[in-house]
């Protein structure tokens, strides 16, 4: 089952994950991040397929996609 | 489990200081992916420019120095030319490489300096604060430029690629963006080419990344993402111009 592990510590919650997730499993967080961002995360990681195109756009290289 | 994809090793495990939803830190990872992939990161030495990436040698895991605004390629041909070995990359933006770095860039292309230039355009002024670049487009907003250039009075944006094409000495020379996973795709492809190119001997490379500035443009990140689609691309058109490394 593949899924993703965001970084709250480099996300800067631009959301550009969020965008390009071509199965919109992605989704923001509700906690706050200690640099005052809410950081992007897996809301839905049964939907994942594994595509990689969240850790392709992520400004910040905080995703680690895993199977 | 296995990792499909993860942080490259040749970029150090630090949070950039880049605003959200700019460029330099995707265009980062695939310079860092490339060394990798490449196995050249002991053989890397950087020129981080003056601009948002000054602090570039924070983030890779290699040598770096720090050039004077604009005068990356002069530094790089000086440290290529004394350490034939090294692989030696320039990394600039767009008000270092294309207004005050203008004579440096065209000379180390017209000498075919054995060095890659990672060029990114942004169409501003980053750091400083949002000042009218060489290649800002017509119309475009600045700081410097508070109803837009205007042709007139302060010219048009200039086009690097298709300008260094003109000069023998280059030999690759490509335009990508980085506004999609597609387009990320094919930015790697192209940085990875000006790297073996360099590795191979070829002569002088250069890849120009359209990045995107949401701070600068005053956008949100997805609304700088349109920016680069529909009025960045239309006036920076995206290929290789240039490819006889493949000759």
């Amino acid at each position: 089952m593949p899924r993703i592990e965001v970084d709250a510590n480099k996300c800067k919650a631009c959301y550009l994950c969020v965008n390009a997730c071509p199965k919109k499993c992605l989704g923001k967080s509700k906690t706050i991040s200690k640099k005052g961002y809410f950081p992007a995360e897996q809301e839905r990681p049964e939907d994942c397929i594994g595509c990689k195109m969240c850790y392709l756009v992520c400004p910040d290289v905080a995703i680690t996609v895993i199977k | 489990m296995t990792i499909l994809a993860q942080r490259p090793k040749s970029l150090l495990d630090v949070p950039m200081h880049y605003c959200p939803g700019c460029g330099h830190g995707i265009v980062h990872r695939l310079m860092a992916e490339t060394f990798d992939e490449l196995d050249i990161a002991q053989r890397i030495i950087g020129v981080a420019p003056v601009g948002c990436a000054v602090f570039a040698d924070s983030y890779f895991a290699c040598d770096m120095v720090q050039g004077a605004h604009g005068r990356g390629p002069a530094i790089a041909t000086g440290i290529k030319r004394s350490k034939p070995g090294a692989i030696v990359f320039s990394y600039q933006g767009d008000g270092d490489l294309a207004s005050i770095g203008m004579a440096e860039i065209v000379h180390a292309a017209v000498r075919s300096e054995n060095i890659t230039v990672i060029f990114i355009n942004n169409a501003i002024y980053g750091m400083t604060g949002g000042q009218m670049a060489p290649t800002t487009l017509v119309g475009q907003v600045a700081t410097t430029a508070p109803k837009g250039r205007d042709p007139k009075l302060q010219g048009w944006p200039i086009n690097m690629c298709e300008m260094l094409a003109q000069i023998t000495g280059s030999k690759y020379l490509a335009r990508v963006a980085v506004d999609s996973a597609q387009n990320v795709m094919k930015a790697k492809q192209a940085i990875k080419k000006a790297f073996e190119n360099q590795v191979n001997g070829v002569g002088f490379s250069m890849v120009e990344v359209i990045s995107q500035c949401p701070t600068n443009w005053g956008a949100t990140p997805m609304q700088a993402l349109e920016f680069v689609r529909t009025k960045m691309i239309p006036q920076y058109p995206l290929g290789v111009f240039k490819d006889e490394g493949a000759k």
